[in-house]
């Protein structure tokens, strides 16, 4: 009951700041709209037993990338209330088309294959087990370091590539 | 129909919003932070199969978040690059790959 209703919030929050950031003018309040979905979306994870999900996406997601977006707007001096960048009515209308499509298709593939795939699972009472035995970071711990360690170092290459890859595209160049 | 059902219709409709985002607007900051809402409904996505399909699917969001992290940085670079040489952000005027 309280869940149905703490969902119904955050889905609202989610789906109206999603729409709100593709509508706003200003960049600055199109950024902060997405805040606003992501913080419902964090929400969601908890509900749906995510704990740990639901911090690292506040902290990384929330706290670190889009204040990594706000920097380079307010960097680039782009945060003025400006006249719409919006494509015009033709593009518009496909776009929203192209949007629907994609949505229509989600939902028809939601309706075929989510009740096979559902059916045999772990459920409710598996997932409550290991969090109370492993804790809400244990459980997803183990299978990290444990199954997916090759994948996990390979993505800390990653990141430094990239590092080094924004530093020498973003590099003011010598007149 | 149960909360997973619904937190997928949910994800489905924000990446919809997502794509019509990156197809609409023309400032290339917004259609960034469109495919980050994207990456997060694919997120949204993953946690609720890992209710049914084993706790693995958590560690791919954890994955998603750190490929999320390292391409807003090199994006985010990129379009820094390339207001140095324009002065505006706007895709539509964006056509040559070297000045």
């Amino acid at each position: 009951m309280i869940v149905d209703f703490f969902f119904v919030l955050f889905a609202v929050m989610a789906i109206g700041g999603a729409t709100a950031m593709v509508f706003a003018r200003n960049p600055v309040a199109s950024l902060l709209y997405l805040v606003m979905a992501f913080f419902a979306m964090s929400g969601i994870f908890v509900l749906l037993d995510a704990h740990f999900i639901a911090a690292v996406n506040l902290i990384v997601y929330a706290g670190a990338i889009l204040v990594l977006f706000l920097f380079v707007i307010m960097l680039l001096n782009l945060g003025r209330t400006e006249k719409t960048d919006l494509r015009g009515p033709a593009y518009g209308i496909l776009g929203i088309a192209v949007a629907a499509a994609v949505f229509g298709l989600l939902l028809v593939m939601l309706r075929d294959g989510h009740t096979t795939s559902m059916a045999g699972g772990m459920g409710q009472a598996t997932i409550d087990a290991m969090i109370q035995s492993q804790g809400a970071v244990g459980v997803i711990a183990d299978p990290m370091f444990r199954n997916y360690l090759v994948p996990f170092e390979i993505t800390s290459l990653l990141l430094l590539v990239a590092i080094v890859g924004a530093i020498v595209l973003a590099r003011q160049k010598a007149p | 129909m149960d909360i997973e059902t619904y937190t997928l219709m949910l994800s489905a409709l924000l990446f919809a919003i997502g794509t019509a985002g990156v197809l609409l607007r023309r400032n290339a900051i917004i259609m960034f932070m469109c495919i980050e809402l994207m990456l997060n409904a694919v997120n949204l996505t993953l946690v609720v199969f890992s209710r049914s399909l084993g706790i693995e699917a958590q560690v791919f969001v954890f994955f998603v978040m750190a490929v999320a992290a390292a391409e807003a940085a090199v994006g985010l670079a990129i379009i820094i690059a390339i207001f140095r040489h324009y002065e505006l952000v706007n895709v539509d005027r964006f056509n040559l790959l070297k000045w």
